[in-house]
């Protein structure tokens, strides 16, 4: 997309790609997808389809028809703001909770009736830590590989690849009160590839990380599809979904409101452009100026949004004001879900 | 609806994927709490031989026997109680909530029938571990002598999954740590005090005597003091299935709470 010239009084640096490399190591081969079972997946069955799925808690419905298919090996997205219903469609696809109706396949199992099946397959990453407090790091992996009805060598035998991906090799035996917030996450994701699963499934993995901690979780989701894993990410960070996730789906109050790649859904539901406006007599000037020079015009609490084809005209009129301070920037993903679930709190 | 009901009420499944719930629990009590035993068994060991042998002077003999050989039995009951309501109550509490262990578990293929099978399965252990304890300081101090009292090593792993399952039941309805007071105050103590553990059953009013037989703790002294004593207890058979039916009623309550507040 070629978005012209961006300029901007204020000046925010754009956004980095890479991530800390402070901590290497990736997962070694045995660890991987079965091949010949990624393979056959990928021509045939989805890793996960939901159809009309509904789930009420009383009178509130907390999924509300929602029907979408993961393909084998992708990154998929399930985006929405708090409450959206995103972490009861996982428990939904797990078979955790029953719905009241619509058809669930994980892994090629129907779910909830084989979901004991259709787990073994699968890992976890759930939104609230739940490591187990009172072992260590490599204890933590030994007893969870357990639950999967693996054997202590068999486990054994991955643990040190485990470890080194999470970047944790010099913590086997670390405490996990030890650890902080960002190696109890990558633990947790140790945790969720120990009984190599074809389909991870992470419930807000970066949600409370700093950005050092989130850009490594990245990086090892990236090696992760790199091997053939398929994801299944829940976020409302805008960024991260843009950055790794090949298609998405954006629920609101329980239902499906959009569906495509990031890049599709910034084309298709808003203007390339968008110009941030704030500063003194920034509400009067969106009245009487913004609406005429701009197609589509928001505001929250002190700021202006202009999205347009075409933003010259707008930008034109901003240099002559000095009391106003404007951003020019490409649109965004986030852009497109504050379009589309609005812009109130939501909690 | 329907299917909900269904789902919430279907019968118990339960197989061997229990056991690596119950060895976790074991992992971690050889870590953590098996230094601490010995604080926990010393307690009912204090009372047994405090009450006996010091308030012991003071009574006759009751039925015959000395009121320590009397306290003896009601210790061993009262302490396999004790054990498998607090494991069930504040540690699995611990777990399931606080800690959310049975969340990531159920994240494997596991099932809550197994995480809450684990739970029971690991009490009984627990209060075994109590009433053994329990049981050689009586043939250490010779309170007992009869080849016979071993079989009472029969009923405490019984009297641990009674009282396994009713605690499970409770902690399933419970919001915090709190709620549980109530259910010793109102439960656990008064029983102690109806069922014959300190002081024959016959001491009280009629009355009581009748509702006294309707809790699992008098059924479980009567099997366990005529064991000690070398003698087989009259109605083997009525005092097991009162324990057996409060289990079974127990876990099969429980499963069906704990999956109203967990996979609803
Ligand atoms: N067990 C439950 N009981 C009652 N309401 C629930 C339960 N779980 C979720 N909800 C409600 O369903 C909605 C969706 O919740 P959730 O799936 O957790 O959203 P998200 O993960 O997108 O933040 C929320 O309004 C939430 O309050
Ligand atoms: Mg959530």
């Amino acid at each position: 997309m070629a978005l012209g010239d961006f300029s901007s009084r204020l000046s925010f640096p754009r956004k980095r790609e890479s991530g800390p490399s402070a901590v290497t190591g990736s997962l070694d081969p045995r660890l991987r997808g079965d091949g010949s079972i990624g393979a056959s997946l990928a021509g045939a069955e989805p890793a996960l389809a939901v159809q009309d799925l509904r789930k009420a808690y009383g009178a509130h419905t907390a999924v509300d028809g929602v029907s979408f298919t993961i393909r084998a090996g992708e990154c998929f997205g399930l985006l929405g703001p708090n409450g959206a219903g995103k972490t009861t469609t996982l428990r939904l696809s797990l078979g955790l909770v029953a719905p009241d109706s619509g058809t669930i396949r994980l892994a090629g199992h129907r779910v909830p009736e084989e979901a004991r099946e259709a787990r073994r397959h699968v890992g976890v990453v759930p939104q609230l830590d739940n490591l187990d407090p009172d072992f260590t790091v490599t204890e933590n992996l030994f007893v969870y590989g357990r639950y999967f009805g693996l054997s202590k060598r068999e486990i054994g035998a991955r643990i040190p690849d485990l470890l080194a991906f999470a970047g944790l090799a010099g913590r086997a035996d670390a405490r996990i009160q030890a650890l902080s917030g960002g190696m109890k996450r990558r633990l947790t994701l140790a945790r969720a590839l120990v009984n190599d699963p074809q389909i991870l499934f992470m419930d807000e993995p970066t949600t409370g990380l700093d950005p050092q901690a989130r850009h490594l979780i990245w990086e090892r989701l990236r090696q992760l599809t790199a091997q053939g894993k398929t994801i299944l990410l829940t976020t409302h960070f805008m960024e991260e979904a843009e950055r790794l996730c090949e298609r998405l789906v954006i629920l609101d109050r329980g239902r499906l409101i959009a569906e495509g790649s990031p890049r599709d859904l910034i084309q298709t539901h808003i203007d390339p452009h968008v110009v941030e406006v704030h500063g003194e007599g920034v509400a009067e000037w969106a009245e009487r100026h913004a609406r005429r020079l701009c197609r589509r015009v928001e505001r929250t609490g002190e700021t202006v949004f202009c999205y347009d084809q075409d933003v010259a005209p707008l930008l034109a009129d901003l240099a002559s004001r000095a009391a106003l301070r404007y951003l020019h920037r490409p649109a965004d993903l986030e852009d497109v879900f504050l379009k589309l679930t609005g812009r109130e709190l939501r909690d | 609806m329907n299917t909900r009901a269904a789902t919430l009420f279907r019968a118990p499944a339960l197989s061997l994927r229990f056991y690596p719930v119950w060895r976790r629990n074991l992992l971690v009590w050889r870590k953590l709490a098996a230094p601490s035993m010995l604080g926990n068994l010393a307690d009912p060991m204090i009372y047994m031989l405090g009450l006996g042998y010091g308030l012991g002077r003071l009574l006759p003999e009751i039925d015959g026997m000395p009121y320590i050989t009397f306290l003896a039995a009601g210790t061993v009951c009262f302490s396999t109680m004790n054990s498998a309501t607090f494991e069930t109550l504040y540690s699995a509490f611990s777990r399931m909530h606080v800690q959310r262990t049975w969340d990531a578990i159920l994240n494997a293929p596991l099932t809550l029938d197994d995480v809450v099978a684990a739970e029971l399965a690991w009490a009984a252990s627990k209060s075994m571990l109590s009433g053994l304890a329990i049981m050689i300081v009586v043939w250490a101090l010779g309170l007992s002598t009869t080849p016979l009292s071993v079989a009472a090593l029969l009923v405490v792993p019984l009297i641990g999954l009674t009282f396994g399952a009713l605690g499970l039941a409770i902690t399933a309805v419970s919001p915090s740590y709190d709620f549980f007071m109530y259910y010793f105050t109102l439960v656990i103590t008064p029983m102690a005090m109806l069922s014959g553990v300190f002081f024959p059953l016959e001491q009280l009013p009629a009355g009581f005597q009748v509702a006294a037989w309707c809790l699992p703790l008098s059924h479980a002294v009567a099997l366990v003091r005529p064991l000690l004593l070398g003698n087989v207890p009259a109605g083997i058979g009525l005092h097991v299935l009162v324990l057996a039916a409060y289990a079974a009623i127990g876990f099969y309550a429980a499963l069906v709470l704990f999956r109203r507040r967990l996979l609803s």
